[in-house]
């Protein structure tokens, strides 16, 4: 096999995933330079570009994305150990996961949107009701999928530590913990995508700062392309974050065989 | 006398149908220090429940089980056991494996475990395999693992519960010839549960008998063969002689 052909075959889902993004870019590009979108309702690549470069250096763009990173991160932390921490209980003590199950599928399931308004009565429009709506909208997913992969353990496994004569805390940290990491990451994974969209919602609906606030006084002030930038770092953080996330799953599960 | 199990008798309830059935009737067997007893019988003879009761992990309404004159309570530092499934943790390496158990009693500090690790490694023959996972390990090299994680604990009872029962032919005889030598080394007080005759034959010094619903000890045979043993045994006339006794006692009551 000659090394070009090595090279796209290793690197094929990149080299696609580009080529295509750069040949929308460019067709947009050239729609938008014709003059066919009316720059009120839709901008232009070049014009996003010049508009992120202006609220990079002279703008608020950095204050705004330090704002909602922080918020975001915060409430995803509580989210996070939350999250888990509760996932795993729930696994273990069925009678403890009976009683809360109706409240998780409620939560879980409810557009979590809907609490937004309410969140914003209780914690005013400061950072903590964003912090929080960042919280509500991670915590679930997180905390299913946890419980999911505590009631997957291998029972042959936990039989093996109690003849050895684990204890409880034993069990919790080899057995447990470690067997629910794949489905934490799974959760964590889909928290994070949950998570942008609780901080992005938040804002919107109250706050004079944040990523969130950016889109939402763009569109009220038809700033189209400031609202474009917006959506355009949302949408990055999005494909970072999974892209984390995802690496984070492969570390941990690289004594699965499917992985080798 | 190392393990003595004593009139141990165990039923099981039946949720659907709410009654106790017996799966074991009265069993007592007693294995002396150093002595490699195997229990035979068919599936559903309460074996496993025995092997399970012994290393603490069933609780049994009546009779005694007692290593060195102590009844037991549970799961007990003095006991080690080879599970059928290998039960290895899937994120751990054969090394880590293999110090899991001694990790979990706490009885050796690290520089110990680190020591017996390596050693009971090369024992089971896993050298040059300790940072391989269990998955990409062979049913056979993954039993060697279950094995070695035991003897490294130290125990005062080996107990295996049918550990070779998911090889395949060839291994499984290889593994029986391996576990004599390995045992050959440890001279472990071993309670080795199977339900196939030969391999009891080939590897005990005795082997125990049980019937089937409810499981009850039917006989017990002194294997007279000496040490070491050869695969070649097994098609030794007088081999042949015990297996077919203990198959004609198995027979009878499967009519």
């Amino acid at each position: 096999m000659n090394p070009k052909q090595s090279f796209y075959k290793r690197y094929d889902g990149l080299i696609l995933g580009a080529i295509s993004v750069l040949l929308v870019l460019a067709v947009w590009e050239i729609i938008w330079e014709l003059g066919w979108i009316s720059p009120l309702f839709f901008s232009g690549p070049s014009a996003v570009a010049k508009q992120f470069r202006e609220t990079l250096l002279h703008g608020t763009l950095l204050s705004d994305m330090a704002y909602s990173g922080k918020n975001f991160a915060l409430g995803f932390l509580f989210a996070s150990v939350a999250g888990i921490v509760f996932g795993i209980i729930f696994g273990w003590y069925r009678w403890i996961r009976l009683l809360s199950n109706p409240f998780v599928n409620a939560f879980y399931s409810m557009p979590r949107i809907a609490m937004v308004p309410l969140i914003i009565m209780w914690f005013g429009i400061g950072m903590w009701s964003k912090v929080f709506t960042v919280f509500l909208f991670a915590f679930f997913p997180i905390l299913v999928n946890t419980v999911a992969g505590v009631k997957a353990l291998d029972p042959d496994l936990l039989r093996a530590a109690r003849a050895y004569c684990a204890t409880d805390w034993q069990i919790f940290t080899t057995v447990a913990l470690p067997g629910s990491v794949p489905f934490i990451l799974t959760g964590i994974r889909q928290g994070v995508s949950l998570g942008l969209i609780g901080i992005v919602i938040s804002e919107m609906f109250g706050g004079s700062e944040g990523i969130g606030f950016m889109v939402a006084y763009g569109g009220q002030t038809f700033q189209t392309d400031t609202l474009f930038v917006g959506v355009v770092v949302i949408a990055s953080a999005g494909i970072l974050f999974t892209w984390l996330a995802e690496k984070l799953e492969r570390r941990f599960s690289r004594w699965k065989p499917e992985h080798h | 006398m190392k393990l003595a199990i004593d009139h141990v008798s165990k039923n099981y309830r039946l949720d659907r149908e709410s009654r106790e059935v017996p799966a074991l009737v009265d069993v007592s067997l007693s294995v002396d220090d150093g002595e490699f007893m195997a229990i035979v019988g068919p599936s559903g003879c309460g074996k496993t429940s025995l092997m399970s009761i012994v290393a603490g992990l069933l609780p049994f309404e009546k009779g005694t089980v007692s290593i060195d004159g102590n009844p037991i309570q549970g799961p007990g530092v003095d006991r080690a056991v080879v599970f059928q499934h290998a039960s290895l943790l899937p994120w751990r390496t054969v090394s880590g494996n293999i110090r899991y158990g001694m990790e979990l009693q706490r009885r050796f500090d690290a520089a110990t475990m680190t020591e017996r690790t390596e050693y009971f490694t090369k024992l089971v023959g896993l050298g040059g395999f300790e940072r391989h996972y269990p998955s990409e390990l062979s049913g056979g090299m993954q039993q060697r693992t279950n094995l070695a994680r035991a003897l490294a604990a130290d125990p005062v009872v080996l107990l295996m519960d049918e550990p070779f029962a998911a090889l395949d032919a060839q291994t499984r005889e290889f593994m029986q010839s391996e576990l004599l030598k390995i045992w050959a080394q440890t001279r472990k007080t071993v309670l080795f549960i199977t339900h196939q005759i030969n391999e009891a034959v080939y590897l005990a010094d005795r082997v125990a008998v049980m019937s089937s619903r409810p499981g009850r000890l039917k006989g017990l045979f002194t294997i007279p063969f000496g040490r070491p043993r050869t695969l070649a045994l097994k098609r030794d006339p007088k081999f042949l002689e015990i297996e077919d006794e203990i198959w004609k006692l198995i027979e009878e009551e499967q009519r």
